[in-house]
C-alpha cells in the first residue's frame, strides 16, 4: 500500500478541491479589484492582511517540516509531505507583495515626510525604516525562504524515488541552517510589515508573537488537511488516533505558547505605562476593537483549550477539524487585529476589503496545496523512515 | 502457612511481544483482576488491557481550578480589602498583575495534588504494603523480564486452571504469591502508632538538636570578643533602672549640639512680628534661593509662585504667592510657615531645609512676586 505513487490528483475529490479553492482564490480577487476602485487604500491594507496571513502559515509549515528533520520524529514523517504542500505557498509569496512594494506611500505611514517632521523620534529610525531598505529587506527575506524551500522539498521529493537516506541527512544539515536564519527573518518580516504599522511603537516580543501565531496556524492547516484527507479516505495510507493525538496535542501546545506571549506582551506595556507603549494597546482596548480583542482571546486560546484538553478529544477526527478551523478563524482575526487599527483606530471596519481578505488568504493557500498534490505524492513514499511512522503508537 | 493467604499467580515473559500477546489472550479469556509488569512502557499493553480513561486528570483540573481561585481570593482581599495600597497608579485588583501568580498557584496546585492524589487513589496511602514487595516476581520485572499477575480476587480464578493458562501462554516461571494476613490490604503499618510516635520523637530530637548546636555554630562570630560587649543596647530592658528602661532620657531644657530650637512653636504672630531676614540678597543668596525653590517648593507651587502645581490633581493646589497679601506679608510669615507647614496642607519643611536656606528661599519668593508686578522704571 505504501509503495508507488497515489493518484490522489486524478482523484474526484482532489478535482472539486481544487476548483473549488482556485474559484474562492478568483472571488477573493475579483473582490479586491472592486474594493480597490471603491477604497483603495482599504483594499491595499486588506493584501497586507492577506500577505501576512498566507506568510504565516507557509513559513510555519516549513519550520514544522524543519522541526521534523532536526528532531529526527518519527509519527510525523507520514505527513510531512502535507507541510511542504502548505509551505509552498512560499515561492507564491512575491505576488501578493508587488502590488504592495509599489503602494507604500498608501500603506506605511512613515512613508510621509509630513509625518517624521513631526515626530523626531522617528528620525532615529530613518536608516533602517525607509522605503528602498524597506523593499530591499523584503526581498531578500522571501530570496532566502525561496532558497531553503526549494532545496528542502527538492531533496524531500527527489526521495520518492531514490530512496537515498543521504537525503534526510543533507535535509537535516539544512533545516540547521535554516533555523536561526528562520528566527531572523521571521522577526524582521513581523517588525517590517506589522509592527511599523504604527512606526513610533515598539515591542521587543514582537517577533515571537507573530511566530506562535505563524506557527500554530500552520499546525492547524496541516492537521485540518491531514484529517479531512485521511477521514475522508483519500490519505494514501490509513493514519490512527495515535498520530491524531499528537497533531492535537500540538495544536494545544501552541495555543498555550500563543496566549502566554499574547499576555506577556500586553501585561508588561499594561504595567509599565508608558505613553510610547501604551499607545498601541489603547485603540485596541476601546470601542468595537475591544470586543474583537475579547473575541481573539476566546477562539485563539479559550476554545481550543477547553476543546482539546482531554486526551480523547485530541484523538477525535470530528474535534480536530473543528478546532483548526477555529484556530484559523482566529489567526486570521488576530492578522486583522494586529493590522487594521493602523487604518481604522476607532472602530473595526468591516466591508468587502475584509471579505477579499478571507477569500484571498484561504483560497491561495488552499490553491497551492490543491496544484502541489495535484503531480506529487502526498506521502513522501521514499524516506526510511515511512513504515515505522505508520506503525506509530503513543 | 495459616496465616498466609493467596495473592495471585505471577508469569514472567521473557519478550515485550509476548507480554503484548499475552495481554491480549488475558483479556480474551475473562480476567478482569490482573496488572501487567514492565521494566519499561510497552507499546500496545495498555490498549490490550482495554484500560478506560485515567480519571487522574479531573484531579489535576479540580485543583488547578483551585489553585487559580485561591490565587485570585488571595490578591483580591490582601490587595483591596484588606491593606489597599496603591502600586504603580493601578486599580487596587488589578487583574493583569495578578495573573502570573494566578497561573502559578494553578500550576503548583495542580501539580502537588496530581502526586498526591496518585498516592491516594492508586497506591491507596496510608496503605505502604504490597504483596508483590520484595519477591523475586517484582525483582525480574522493574530489571530484564515482563509480568503478568492474576489475582485471586478475579471470580474466573482457579490455582491450577490459571497456572494451566499461564502455562500455554509461553510463561518461562509461574509462581503464586502468599501474603500475610497481618498486612492484609486495608491494615495501614504506616499508621501504627509504635511507628508514628517514633517518628514524632525523632522529629523532636533531630530539630531540638539542630536548634541548639547548628544554630548557634552557624551566627557564631569568628572574633567574639569585639561582638560581645557589656554594655547597653538600645531599647533592650534593664533590671537597674525602676522604670525598666535601658535608655536614659535627657536633662529637661536639653539642647542638641548645633540645633537651636525654633523660637515661635505654634506663634505665627509672634514669628511676623519679630523676625527679621538676616541674609542680603547677593547674588549667590538668590542662586540658592533659586535652587531650593524649584527643588522644594515648585512642585506644588509652580516654577513661578503662581499656585500651578505639577502634581496633577494629586494633592491640593496651594494659592499663588503673587496675592497682595501675601505681597505685603512679612518675612517671618514665610520662614513660619515653610518651618512649621501651613493649615495640614503643606507640610514642615524644618527637617529638609537648613534655616540659612531658607531665608534664601524667602529673599527668591521676594523676587518672584516683584518681577509680576514689575514697574516700567524696572527696566534699566
Amino acid at each position: 500500500m505504501i509503495a508507488g505513487r497515489h493518484p490522489w490528483g486524478s482523484n474526484q475529490g482532489a478535482v472539486a478541491f481544487r476548483k473549488m479553492s482556485y474559484t474562492v482564490l478568483m472571488i477573493g480577487v475579483l473582490i479586491n479589484f472592486f474594493s480597490y476602485a471603491i477604497e483603495p487604500e482599504h483594499s491595499l491594507f486588506s493584501l497586507v492582511m492577506s500577505f501576512a496571513f498566507v506568510a504565516s502559515v507557509g513559513l510555519g509549515a516549513l519550520f514544522w517540516v524543519a522541526i521534523e528533520y532536526l528532531t529526527s520524529a518519527v509519527w510525523s514523517v507520514a505527513m510531512r509531505r502535507v507541510f511542504e504542500f502548505l509551505a509552498g505557498v512560499i515561492p507564491f509569496l512575491i505576488i501578493l507583495a508587488l502590488p504592495l512594494l509599489f503602494n507604500l506611500h498608501e500603506i506605511f505611514i512613515w512613508t510621509h515626510k509630513s509625518y517624521i517632521k513631526h515626530n523626531s523620534g522617528m528620525l532615529i529610525k530613518l536608516p533602517y525604516l525607509n522605503a528602498i531598505s524597506f523593499t530591499i529587506r523584503t526581498i531578500v527575506i522571501l530570496a532566502v525562504w525561496v532558497l531553503f524551500y526549494e532545496l528542502m522539498t527538492r531533496n524531500s521529493l527527489l526521495q520518492d524515488t531514490t530512496h537515498e537516506e543521504d537525503l534526510t541527512k543533507r535535509n537535516i544539515k539544512l533545516s540547521a541552517a535554516f533555523m536561526p536564519i528562520f528566527g531572523v527573518t521571521l522577526t524582521l518580516f513581523a517588525i517590517d510589515w506589522l509592527m511599523s504599522l504604527s512606526p513610533s511603537w515598539y515591542s521587543t516580543i514582537f517577533g515571537v508573537y507573530y511566530f506562535a501565531g505563524a506557527s500554530l496556524a500552520a499546525m492547524a492547516m496541516g492537521t485540518l488537511m491531514v484529517v479531512t484527507l485521511n477521514e475522508n479516505g483519500l490519505f494514501p495510507v490509513k493514519l490512527s488516533r495515535d498520530h491524531y493525538y499528537n497533531l492535537g496535542g500540538l495544536i494545544f501546545a501552541f495555543s498555550n505558547f500563543w496566549a502566554y506571549i499574547a499576555f506577556s506582551q500586553f501585561m508588561l506595556i499594561w504595567y509599565g505605562n508608558l505613553p510610547e507603549e501604551t499607545a498601541w494597546i489603547i485603540p485596541r482596548m476601546n470601542g468595537s476593537w475591544a470586543a474583537i480583542s475579547v473575541i481573539l482571546v476566546f477562539f485563539h486560546f479559550l476554545v481550543p483549550f477547553v476543546g482539546l484538553i482531554t486526551r480523547s478529544a485530541k484523538m477525535k477526527p470530528q474535534r480536530l477539524i473543528s478546532i483548526s478551523i477555529c484556530i484559523l478563524l482566529a489567526h486570521a482575526l488576530d492578522i486583522y487585529w494586529l493590522v487594521m487599527p493602523a487604518y481604522s483606530e476607532k472602530r473595526a471596519p468591516f466591508s468587502l476589503a475584509e471579505l477579499s481578505f478571507l477569500l484571498i488568504s484561504f483560497g491561495f493557500v488552499f490553491a497551492v496545496f490543491a496544484q502541489k498534490s495535484k503531480r506529487n505524492s502526498l506521502i513522501p513514499v521514499g524516506d526510511p523512515k515511512l513504515k515505522k511512522s505508520l506503525e506509530f503508537q503513543i | 502457612m495459616n496465616d498466609e493467604k493467596l495473592y495471585g499467580l505471577t508469569a514472567l515473559f521473557d519478550s515485550p511481544d509476548k507480554i503484548v500477546l499475552a495481554t491480549r489472550a488475558v483479556v480474551k479469556e475473562g480476567y478482569k483482576a490482573f496488572d501487567i509488569y514492565t521494566p519499561y512502557p510497552v507499546h500496545g499493553v495498555d490498549r490490550g488491557m482495554r484500560l478506560k480513561q485515567s480519571r487522574i486528570g479531573l484531579v489535576t483540573l479540580i485543583f488547578g481550578l483551585m489553585g487559580v481561585a485561591l490565587a485570585l481570593l488571595l490578591t483580591w482581599w490582601t490587595n483591596s480589602v484588606n491593606y489597599p495600597l496603591i502600586i504603580g497608579g493601578k486599580p487596587f485588583w488589578a487583574l493583569p498583575a495578578y495573573i502570573p501568580v494566578t497561573f502559578e498557584l494553578s500550576v503548583l496546585f495542580g501539580a502537588v495534588f496530581t502526586i498526591l492524589g496518585l498516592l491516594v487513589i492508586f497506591f491507596g496511602f496510608p496503605q505502604n504494603v504490597h504483596p508483590l514487595h520484595g519477591t523475586d516476581f517484582m525483582k525480574r520485572v522493574s530489571s530484564d523480564r515482563f509480568g503478568i499477575c492474576i489475582e485471586a480476587v478475579d471470580p474466573k480464578f482457579d490455582s491450577k486452571r490459571t497456572a494451566d493458562f499461564l502455562q500455554t501462554l509461553g510463561s518461562e516461571k509461574i509462581e503464586p504469591i502468599y501474603y500475610s494476613l497481618l498486612e492484609s490490604p486495608g491494615v495501614g503499618t504506616i499508621l501504627n502508632r509504635k511507628f508514628l510516635l517514633s517518628l514524632l520523637f525523632v522529629a523532636a530530637v533531630s530539630s531540638g538538636l539542630t536548634y541548639l548546636t547548628l544554630n548557634k555554630l552557624l551566627f557564631l562570630h569568628p572574633w567574639i570578643s569585639l561582638a560581645e560587649q557589656i554594655k547597653v543596647l538600645p531599647e533592650s530592658r534593664s533590671t537597674f533602672y525602676v522604670d525598666g528602661f535601658a535608655m536614659r532620657q535627657p536633662v529637661q531644657g536639653t539642647v542638641a549640639r548645633g540645633h537651636m530650637p525654633y523660637a515661635f512653636v505654634g506663634n505665627m504672630k509672634g514669628a511676623e512680628k519679630f523676625m527679621i531676614n538676616p541674609l542680603t540678597p547677593t547674588k549667590q543668596v538668590m542662586e540658592l534661593g533659586r535652587r531650593d525653590f524649584n527643588a522644594y517648593c515648585s512642585p506644588c507651587h509652580g516654577y513661578f509662585g503662581d499656585g500651578d502645581s505639577r502634581l496633577q490633581g494629586q494633592f491640593p493646589n496651594p494659592p499663588s504667592l503673587h496675592s497682595d497679601a501675601l505681597r505685603q506679608a512679612s518675612d517671618g510669615h514665610f520662614f513660619h510657615v515653610i518651618t512649621e507647614g501651613f493649615r495640614n496642607v503643606m507640610p514642615s519643611y524644618d527637617q529638609q531645609i537648613p534655616e540659612e536656606e531658607r531665608w534664601a528661599i524667602i529673599w527668591y519668593i521676594r523676587a518672584l512676586q516683584r518681577a509680576k508686578h514689575a514697574k516700567e522704571t524696572d527696566v534699566p
